[in-house]
């Protein structure tokens, strides 16, 4: 008799054990950034992650109360290593599309930022107009894109006479273009704001207009997370809708952009 | 898992297809290429000549000892931005040719491949028995003739599975022309996960191509190496019933 007590104590402290693991799950929650992509998220000179994605997820975690870790890796790695749980969320400007939906799970969105062409000054390129496609806007041009995104699936989509050139880093496709071996490159307008003021960007500038069309590039930037954790979405989502409730998101967003509103929804 | 294989195969077969002829090409250039430049190389590092040697060591030194993404890097970020801040090169007709990664990435290749292929050539003169080239000097050959009839075909001989392995190592290093934007069968595949969100299905096809290829290599290349060997075959031959008649 005594040991049959035993065990069900023992069973009994088991589950209530558990059942406090399960709702501390998320004390500590590692967030994957590519740290490649400035100025949204990249290393400085120091070594260390800097940019909007890192300091929206360090106030995140902040308004949330959980304890983070920001890690860098790879873009192409960035969804298998979600998947294998090497970390919990991406904060990584991911564009939230349908065929990543096959295989994980987004936030809300929580950044949007407008597509552009760069080039050499005075070259015009109207690829999108009166939201369509111009079609043969970029025949026999060599345009750069970093591989594994929209702004990729896009050019290759919709502009089959054009050479398109995938690499692997934004940044490497601007080397190319000051090297003259693309003509034009397609990113976020983000992230070549910045380039088109700096030293190694004289001499290039918007070539076209913006434009962020949903069907292609999405509703927007989200938080990865795998499907499975929709306690974290939740967490993740409420503190989103606080940040842009007390402000500290627009504090963030004037921070790196002074031009572009993040979040005009 | 299944059906995931089904549509990223049926879906993106001419991306898979395309990347295919791109390795295969890259491959075959890179083999013939870097062969033929390895042979002198592999004469000039056996002679006893100390500055005749001096360059090739260097050379097989610098491309051995140095990560093929590095060289790849190099030469076309390296090189690459150099030639196209010569003063009008971008408007020369040579300039399509010059912009085009694909000419940076085979001599990369092709130069890779030479430094391994002359080593394990180098290796091959070597071993050649001595009595061997003896008796052509005694027969009056020239070094030319000598090189030409004793010591290439023996060579070939004793390198050949080592030859093997290194085309097959070769195959596995053009994957990464898609660092510099090659769409090679590992770029296709690349592509294809940041399509479909399907790594494994993506890597797997890849992956069985690569196998089929070398599967190929492997069979052919054993082929050539039996017709390299044919005179141990007719010795065999040779003693064989003499053998058989000796016991009997």
């Amino acid at each position: 008799m005594k040991n049959w007590i035993k065990v069900a104590t023992a069973a009994a402290v088991g589950v209530a054990l558990s059942a406090s693991a399960a709702s501390a799950a998320w004390e500590k929650v590692v967030i994957a950034t590519e740290g490649a992509y400035p100025p949204f998220n990249y290393v400085d000179k120091d070594g260390n992650l800097q940019g909007f994605d890192v300091d929206f997820a360090k106030k995140l975690c902040e308004t949330a109360k959980i304890e983070c870790e920001i890690v860098a890796q790879d873009w192409d790695g960035i969804i298998p290593g979600l998947l294998a749980k090497k970390y919990d969320a991406i904060i990584a400007q991911m564009s939230i599309t349908e065929e990543r939906k096959r295989s994980i799970d987004f936030s809300n969105y929580y950044s949007v930022t407008p597509a552009v062409f760069v080039g050499k000054e005075g070259m015009s390129l109207t690829a999108w107009k009166d939201g369509a496609i111009v079609e043969g806007a970029l025949d026999g041009k060599v345009i750069g894109v970093q591989r594994s995104t929209t702004h990729s699936a896009f050019l290759e989509d919709n502009f089959p006479n054009a050479e398109i050139r995938m690499y692997d880093t934004q940044d490497n496709a601007l080397l190319d273009l000051t090297a003259g071996r693309i003509d034009a490159t397609l990113a976020d307008s983000g992230v070549l704001v910045e380039w088109v003021k700096s030293d190694a960007g004289k001499g290039y500038a918007f070539i076209s207009d913006t434009f962020a069309p949903k069907e292609f590039f999405g509703e927007g930037t989200g938080m990865g997370i795998r499907k499975e954790d929709q306690d974290l979405k939740e967490i993740l989502n409420k503190a989103l809708a606080e940040m842009l409730a007390n402000g500290s998101y627009q504090t963030i967003n004037k921070k790196y952009f002074k031009e572009i509103n993040l979040h005009p929804n | 898992m299944f059906e995931d294989l089904i549509y990223v195969l049926t879906k993106y077969d001419s991306w898979l297809w395309q990347g295919f002829l791109l390795t295969i090409q890259l491959l075959a250039v890179s083999v013939v290429f870097g062969s033929i430049l390895a042979i002198p190389l592999a004469i000039a590092r056996v002679s006893k000549l100390v500055w005749v040697q001096a360059v090739p060591f260097a050379f097989i030194y610098v491309f051995r000892g140095t990560p093929l993404i590095a060289q790849l890097f190099m030469m076309y970020y390296g090189c690459g931005q150099l030639i196209s801040n010569i003063d009008g090169i971008q408007d020369h007709w040579t300039w399509t040719y010059l912009r085009d990664p694909y000419w940076y990435c085979l001599l990369t290749f092709v130069l890779n491949t030479a430094a391994y292929m002359a080593e394990i050539m180098r290796g091959g003169i070597q071993n050649v028995p001595n009595g061997e080239i003896e008796a052509a000097r005694a027969c009056g050959m020239t070094p030319f003739t000598t090189y030409r009839r004793i010591i290439f075909p023996r060579m070939w001989q004793i390198i050949w599975p080592a030859y093997t392995n290194d085309v097959i190592f070769t195959l596995k290093a053009t994957s990464l022309a898609s660092t510099v934007t090659m769409m090679e069968l590992t770029g296709a595949a690349r592509k294809i996960v940041a399509r479909t969100a399907l790594p494994y299905e993506a890597f797997i096809s890849a992956g069985v191509i690569y196998l089929i290829i070398v599967y190929f290599l492997t069979f052919g290349f054993k082929g050539i190496e039996k017709y390299l060997r044919r005179n141990e075959r007719r010795e065999g031959q040779k003693s064989g019933p003499a053998k058989a008649g000796g016991t009997v």
